[in-house]
């Protein structure tokens, strides 16, 4: 049988994730130290994991409401408007979803017309593309520079919208650069959008794993910009628990409507175990999560220092748990670099292409692991690029 | 099977250097190193802390002495439950003990009523836990083998017989 014939055309076209094909050489390998995760390094807090044993101890085992538990959604909207300013209604602006990857297509699938334009900042998450693809969207992408911080300028944006873009897809902190955008530039963004009659939306899910004392600005929190964005947000990244996939999306009931009308006939509603342990983590898990982005932060600065010192150039990162240092002097390809830091050195770091073409001579180096493993990552890229 | 007196040593003073360590047992500073780096993996040391009288640095904290009446399980003993309650950031330690009740969790917090508040939303809504019985810490002499109060320091003689 042809398969290649079966499989639909806009599904086909797209490639396969830079990534996995990365880590299909690192599996199997017990001797690599990996900085390619990109997950915390912390197992979920005890409180939220006990949460979870409890309600199921409790057999709470049932479905949900399509929109998530009710009482979830009154901790979110609390916890949304405490944290970024902006106040939803829990009873019909707030949507629980199965991580904000799905609540991404979601709302691409919600709101896109076939051949929409969506344009999105670059190097960014592996799935930003993919999911305005598989939205029948199409995919304009904005390239963020390293002399910027990775930050996206008006500017640029201004320059690629046409008559069809629909949509602006933001993410700071930044996945693979750990880039955060200014009041400035995103009052920029703002008053493009609402010019151009554009809807943001925008992922938040590093927004808690901000560094030196900033305090995160989410452009749904500007003038004008809450009745046409699209809060994305989840409990993977600042609450270390990336396997309970759990996500939310914020924004007027309009557009959760909508969101919600896919929700329910493709997953019904998210686990309830998961929700009933979000809502620990959103009423008592502050503690520790502060506790996770200290430490996160003393990281990050020993392995800015680190980089720098031996030689390689790396922009300070405001957010996240990524750094994204430029190889480019080694005169070799992100993709040729990683290879032989991995045969040479048994280090892990993912080449910055998987982020995008744009990412080409960088390197994208998670520091959400241990102290001691970082050390000695750092010592072996030391040596690895004496060789060069 | 008598102590390592390598892990003696340690015991009474965690941050002697490898150099030291080697000097005072006649052993290379390699040795130490391994020795030390095989107990780390093994679990046989969990960890190295300051004793700290949290009085004299100012800390608020308060710490409480609960002791737990559980149901033993078929099968696990003490073990499951006492293991989940061990498991919050707020118990300092947990033991098994003889006697009058069978778990003691050393608990610690803010204040007052944080502990107060993990006690009957955390520790008593759990299945197994019979009852519970709260002892507030006032004031601590020794811990870890440590005097809280100096003895004052006693006039020795330079030379004696």
């Amino acid at each position: 049988m042809d398969y290649s014939s079966i499989i639909a055309k806009h599904i086909a076209s797209i490639p396969r994730s830079g990534i996995r094909d990365f880590f299909e050489l690192v599996q199997g390998r017990d001797d690599v130290i990996s900085l390619g995760v990109g997950e915390p390094d912390f197992a979920t807090p005890w409180h939220i994991r006990e949460a979870a044993i409890y309600s199921l101890e409790k057999g709470q085992t049932s479905y949900t409401s399509n929109l998530g538990l009710l009482s979830l959604r009154k901790s979110i909207a609390k916890y949304v408007s405490r944290f970024f300013h902006v106040d939803y209604v829990a009873e019909k602006e707030v949507l629980v979803t199965v991580g904000v990857s799905e609540a991404i297509d979601l709302a691409l699938r919600a709101l896109l017309n076939p051949g929409d334009e969506v344009i999105y900042h670059e190097p960014c998450y592996v799935s930003y593309s993919p999911s305005i693809v598989m939205a029948y969207g199409k995919p304009v992408t904005v390239v963020t520079k390293k002399e910027d911080g990775f930050s996206l300028k008006p500017e640029a944006v201004a320059a690629a919208i046409t008559p069809r873009t629909r949509l602006l897809m933001l993410n700071f902190p930044t996945n693979p650069t750990g880039a955060c955008a200014t009041r400035e530039d995103l009052e920029g963004i703002a008053k493009l959008c609402i010019e151009h009659d554009l809807i943001v939306m925008t992922d938040e899910i590093y927004s808690e794993l901000r560094y030196d004392g900033e305090e995160h600005l989410s452009i749904a929190a500007l003038p004008g910009m809450r009745e046409r964005t699209i809060l994305l947000h989840g409990f993977s990244k600042a609450f270390a628990m990336t396997g309970f996939r759990l996500g939310y999306a914020c924004a007027p009931q309009p557009i959760i409507e909508a969101m919600m009308k896919i929700h329910q006939y493709a997953m019904l509603c998210a686990p309830i175990m998961s929700q009933n342990a979000a809502i620990e983590a959103l009423e008592n898990g502050t503690p520790a999560m502060e506790k996770m982005r200290d430490s996160y932060h003393q990281r990050r600065d020993y392995v800015v220092k680190r980089l720098n010192e031996m030689g390689i150039e790396c922009h300070t990162p405001g957010g996240a748990f990524y750094v994204f240092p430029d190889i480019r002097k080694f005169g070799l390809s992100s993709k040729e670099f990683a290879m032989r830091l991995l045969e040479s050195e048994s280090v892990a770091a993912v080449p910055g292409t998987a982020f995008g073409e744009s990412g080409e001579g960088f390197l994208r180096c998670c520091y959400a692991t241990g102290f001691d493993d970082l050390k000695i990552a750092m010592d072996k890229i030391e040596r690895f690029i004496a060789t060069l | 099977m008598s102590t390592d007196p390598l892990l003696e040593l340690l015991r009474s003073k965690a941050r002697h250097t490898h150099e030291e360590l080697a000097e005072l047992l006649a052993l290379s500073e390699a040795e130490v190193r391994a020795k030390i780096a095989a107990w780390e993996k093994d679990g046989t040391i969990l960890g190295y802390q300051a004793v700290v009288n949290g009085e004299r640095a100012g800390e608020q904290d308060v710490q409480a002495f609960i002791e737990v009446k559980v149901t033993p399980e078929r099968g696990g003993g003490f073990d499951r439950l006492a293991m989940r309650i061990a498991r919050f950031d707020q118990v300092v330690s947990c033991y098994l003990a003889s006697g009058g009740y069978d778990l003691m969790v050393v608990v610690e917090g803010r204040d007052l009523r944080e502990v107060a508040r993990f006690v009957s939303e955390r520790l008593s809504t759990l299945d197994g836990v019979l009852s519970t019985a709260t002892h507030f810490l006032l004031k601590t002499y020794k811990q870890n083998g440590f005097l809280f109060e100096g003895e004052g320091s006693v006039e020795r003689l330079a030379v004696s017989p």
